[in-house]
């Protein structure tokens, strides 16, 4: 079986599974998988900037906001049909990162860093600021009649895991077809050697920016996803916090992997909801787990999956 | 707790199991009612939604020791409907999207019957939306006006603390006749700040008074001396409200800015809750106004049931732990936990509540209540539920800072917080 | 308040800030510097010192300024003793790889915080500051009578926050000697230039590195010491200081120790004079895209050298 195969097999097969777990597991957990293959998206739109790109930046809640913003205020202040609102949000998600990209590209390595969260840190500040519509830091509620699509109500289970999964499944292909793309190819070569693919005569700024675009959108895309399914817009989601979780989990579940993203959210959750229930200084044994598997899986879990048995993960 | 909680929640319920049992077995010797005499005797299982950590956690930490005694107290007089209640405890990490899942684990998860508590409001907002989808009542002591507004469903319901609009407007009167009426307002630039901004500024204009200046302070800030300048040499009032760890600072500098010639101050006790008035730093403070949603220091009139309250949570008359006084409890909004277990208590017993499926008549006999009198049930003082918007209006109380103590001067009536209706949960379906 | 009184008032604010921000984030730099490590428990390791200080105040009777003296020398060894350790124990063993580094100190900060929460519990504690006298502070201006002196309201500051601005200053200096006139300066910038390098002369690179992640550690308890009879020990305060930092050693230039003390005046000056001018969120909106930008137009830094 050809690399490409297996790799198809597993795209499809992690869908085939995250399918039938609905049917399988009780509603709690059900509940559960729903908001983890929306954090996912997310995850994965982090991943296409850091794993494949290798630009590490820490503002990437602000994208997310925007999404998220960009759906819930058209959705509920205009009274934009949800499928619009929804397109709208991702757009929002998309021009706030190009404008975010042609400034920081500017910078690299650590300056990117810090300039990414400083961006981001202004834009949590401009939601609060414009209080007024956007309800700061307190946030506001998408009514549950205003969450319909096509007549399905995407408040009930069903309805909420059949729209998380697939729009995870949308974004999870598409994305795992684009890292194999000569597009992809090319912003692995990037990562791995900027001046090097430069030579070859790539113009290394413009992909560099169309990915950030590229991973912006999915980015915003998941906090379109995360206003409809569960019916929230806040403010805290545009906090530094939320820039830092999408890094952990693609460090987690392994950086540059397809599936890493999806893993390592899936990791974090249960780590945190798991260990809450036996105590309640779960973040303690969050925090030593964290360093455990830095030093004994640095890869990621995915990451190490590909250094031991799979080695064509893509 | 029910699928294994922390050790020392472990503890606390194995603490209340005796306790019941002590109770049931008095109960059975004196012959009256008690679990024992009861159909069913599977727990009654409310999922309390706690700030254990975040921003909130000092909050947290006092709501929690007072829903424990709440919970003993209901269950040392027999538990609700003969059964005993049980408290499932998660953290919500005082993040709105943690609280949701709470909220989710408490519904499928937990099999909770009701979800209860927290104070910030985004949390409410985050979790209000899953709990009206998975048909959870959801009782809150946040004091937001969040239910009042109509921006909720109508499983959540604030039936234990006086929402910020009512407690906002309550204070204007005094504040425009007694202390004056040019006031600068300070608070912090987010929901509950603007709230505190709105709400006040049309209150003291009803009353002739005017807001002469706004100052809104970004929510991570931690020093504030800067931002005091741009109060106006005008002002005869400063208004101030302010929440977070930040809050000790905020005072104090505030008493180091206007050094001797200060205006007068009237704070909302939120900007020193959980803090000891005799701080370092906080001498200014004397002669200065808090509002208080219960008087932190019991007052010489004093109820019996402001010291029954006191003695079953385990602070003492300055609002200290018994254990340690310099642990500082926060005292103005956590007997809204107390009076909200008791509402639930009482509303469970007048729909006769079995079990999930009576979920909405708990709702309905809820709404059905108005007039509560202050009683045990009520340290704080009466209330008057709104059945229509789901939120409860209770007596403000102004005290004023007299040799470290806080003394109340001024008691708001119930009818100075009332305002129109905004919303009428009861058309909504369930 | 008039413009002048308010700008100046403004300033003296923005100089405390500066000040313990310079020692933080100086911290931050020597680390980064040398070891090229982003340590994100930075911020945890300030918060240890502000707790500690709490503790070690709240333990020893007398007057406010023993419990203070003790505060500053104990609470700086304890967290650079730690910080040492943790070097030891997890950075060297992932062999101080950049992303792998960024969740195992991630990892640290989950556990400090919470261990912190445990024993020291979610309230925002006061320590008494050592001397805080109010001064209030005259203003002059050309007035129809000539020059005038007056003292306008609420322009003031205190005793205790200049002692803040010196002694922030002074630790600064003591530093600089340190690295740039005694051996273990010299050693340190050998490990920074070129560690392998140093390495095959006989510098001990390990201990060396264990070393600096101890001073850059002690640094921001200093800090944090310093800053807790203004503000209070809290467990989460450790957020701001370490972003602040982070983007100060960035601003000023990796590797640079006047670069990050400019840029320590830079970020706290700005963020105290925007705000006369602006509402406090615009301001902060401003000033914080007005760091942005710095960057952005000089991504090296301010005293940095361009990458090679």
């Amino acid at each position: 079986m050809t690399a490409s195969r297996k790799s198809m097999g597993l795209h499809l097969g992690v869908l085939v599974v995250l399918a039938a777990l609905f049917f399988i597991l009780p509603p709690y957990h059900t509940g559960n998988m729903a908001r983890i293959m929306v954090l996912a998206i997310y995850a994965m739109g982090y991943n296409f900037l850091f794993g494949y790109t290798g630009l590490l930046s820490l503002g990437h809640a602000l994208f997310f906001a925007a999404g998220m913003y960009g759906f819930g205020m058209t959705v509920t202040q205009l009274g934009l049909p949800v499928p619009v609102a929804f397109a709208f949000g991702i757009l929002a998600a998309a021009v706030v990162s190009l404008v975010i990209g042609l400034l920081a590209l500017r910078t690299s390595g650590v300056a990117f860093m810090i300039v990414t969260l400083m961006f981001a840190q202004a834009g949590y500040l401009t939601i609060l600021y414009f209080g007024e519509y956007t309800r700061g830091d307190e946030g506001f509620v998408i009514k549950q009649a205003q969450r319909t699509v096509a007549g399905i109500d995407l408040t009930s289970e069903a309805g909420r895991y059949g729209a998380a999964f697939i729009l995870f499944a949308i974004c999870f292909l598409l994305l795992a077809r684009l890292v194999q793309s000569p597009f992809g190819r090319t912003l692995i070569a990037i990562r791995e050697n900027e001046e090097r693919t430069r030579m070859l005569g790539y113009d290394a700024t413009r992909l560099k920016l169309q990915a950030i675009v590229v991973s912006g959108a999915v980015s915003g895309m998941g906090g379109a996803t995360y206003a409809l399914l569960f019916g929230y817009v806040g403010a805290t989601f545009a906090t530094v916090q939320y820039s830092i979780f999408p890094l952990l989990w693609v460090l987690l579940g392994g950086a540059g992997t397809t599936v890493g993203p999806l893993i390592g959210v899936l990791f974090m959750f249960y780590l945190i909801d798991i260990s809450s229930s036996y105590t309640d200084a779960y973040m303690l044994i969050a925090g030593v787990v964290l360093v455990l598997l830095t030093m004994f899986a640095p890869q990621g879990l995915a990451g190490e999956l590909r250094k031991r048995v799979m080695p064509w993960l893509p | 707790m029910s699928n294994g909680k922390t050790n020392k929640s472990t503890i606390n319920r194995r603490s209340a199991l005796i306790g019941m049992g002590a109770s049931v077995g008095a109960m059975a010797a004196s012959g009256s009612f008690g679990f024992a005499s009861a159909q069913s005797v599977a727990p009654i299982k409310i999922g309390f939604q706690k700030h254990a950590t975040g921003i909130g956690a000092a909050y947290g930490r006092w709501y929690d020791t007072t829903t424990q005694a709440a919970t003993k107290r209901i269950n040392d007089m027999g538990g609700i409907n003969g059964r005993p209640v049980e408290l499932v405890i998660e953290d919500d990490g005082t993040d709105p999207k943690r609280g949701a899942e709470v909220v989710e684990k408490f519904a499928t998860q937990h099999n909770c019957d009701v979800a209860f508590g927290t104070l910030f409001s985004h949390v409410v907002f985050g979790s209000a939306p899953r709990a009206g989808e998975l048909k959870l009542p959801y009782f809150v002591v946040s004091e937001g006006h969040h239910v009042a507004s109509g921006k909720l469903n109508r499983y959540t319901l604030q039936p234990g603390i006086t929402d910020v609009k009512s407690q906002v407007q309550s204070m204007a009167p005094f504040v425009g006749d007694t202390l004056g009426k040019k006031v600068t307002m300070i608070y912090p630039d987010f929901a509950f700040g603007h709230d505190h901004r709105d709400f006040f500024s049309d209150a003291i204009e009803a009353q002739g008074g005017e807001v002469v200046a706004k100052i809104a302070i970004p929510p991570t800030e931690t020093t504030f001396t800067r931002y005091f300048p741009s109060i106006p040499r005008e002002t005869e009032v400063v208004y101030h409200v302010m929440v977070g760890p930040a809050v000790l600072t905020f005072v104090k500098e505030l008493g180091e800015f206007f050094g001797p010639s200060r205006p007068e101050i009237f704070g909302f006790i939120d900007s020193l809750e959980a803090v000891d008035i005799n701080s370092p730093g906080l001498e200014f403070l004397e002669g200065t106004y808090f509002w208080e949603g219960n008087p932190r220091h019991a007052q010489a009139d004093q109820t019996s049931h402001d010291k029954a309250f006191r003695a079953a949570v385990g602070v003492d008359d300055r609002g200290a732990s018994l254990a340690d006084s310099k642990d500082v409890s926060t005292y103005a909004h956590m007997f809204g936990c107390w009076e909200t277990l008791n509402i639930i208590k009482r509303g469970m017993e007048a729909a006769d509540y079995q079990g999930p499926a009576d979920r909405s008549r708990l709702i309905e006999a809820v709404e059905a209540m108005t007039d509560m009198p202050a009683s045990d049930d009520h340290p704080q003082g009466p209330k008057r539920f709104n059945g229509k918007t789901h939120q409860t209006f209770g007596q403000q109380y102004i005290s004023q800072v007299k040799d470290g103590k806080l003394v109340c001067v001024h008691t708001a009536s119930i009818e100075d917080g009332l305002y129109e209706d905004e919303v009428d949960y009861t058309t909504q379906s369930f | 308040m008039e413009f002048g009184p308010h700008l100046m008032l403004a300033s003296l604010e923005g100089a405390v800030i500066a000040s313990i921000l310079a020692l933080t984030a100086m911290g931050l730099s020597i680390v980064f510097g040398v070891m090229r490590v982003v340590n994100v428990a930075h911020g945890e390791f300030f918060m240890l010192g502000a707790v500690i200080a709490w503790w070690v105040a709240s333990h020893v009777g007398g007057h406010a300024a023993f419990g203070f003296l003790a505060a500053l020398i104990i609470a700086p060894l304890f967290v650079g003793a730690m910080a040492a350790g943790v070097d030891r124990l997890i950075l060297k063993r992932i062999e101080y790889d950049p992303d792998r580094t960024i969740v195992g100190t991630i990892g640290v900060l989950y556990i400090i915080q919470q261990t912190t929460l445990m024993t020291f519990g979610p309230d925002a504690r006061p320590v008494e500051a050592p001397f805080n006298t109010r001064l209030a502070l005259p203003w002059f201006e050309w007035g129809e009578n000539g020059f005038a002196m007056f003292w306008p309201w609420g322009l003031s500051t205190t005793s205790y926050k200049l002692f803040v601005i010196v002694a922030a200053a002074v630790i600064l200096l003591a530093l600089w000697m340190l690295i740039t006139r005694t051996k273990l300066g010299l050693i340190m910038r050998a490990t920074q230039q070129d560690s392998e390098t140093a390495q095959a002369f006989g510098v001990p690179v390990g201990r060396v590195y264990s070393w600096v992640f101890g001073l850059g550690a002690g640094l921001a308890a200093i800090g944090a010491v310093l800053v807790v009879p203004i503000q209070q020990a809290h467990y989460l305060m450790g957020h701001d200081p370490l972003l602040l930092s982070f983007i100060v050693v960035i601003i000023g230039g990796l590797g640079s120790l006047p670069g990050t003390v400019i840029a320590a005046f830079l970020i706290g000056m700005s963020d105290g004079i925007i705000s006369v001018f602006f509402s406090p969120t615009l301001a902060k909106i401003f000033a914080t895209l007005l760091v942005a930008m710095v960057l952005v137009f000089r991504p090296q830094g301010l005293m940095g050298r361009r990458a090679p």
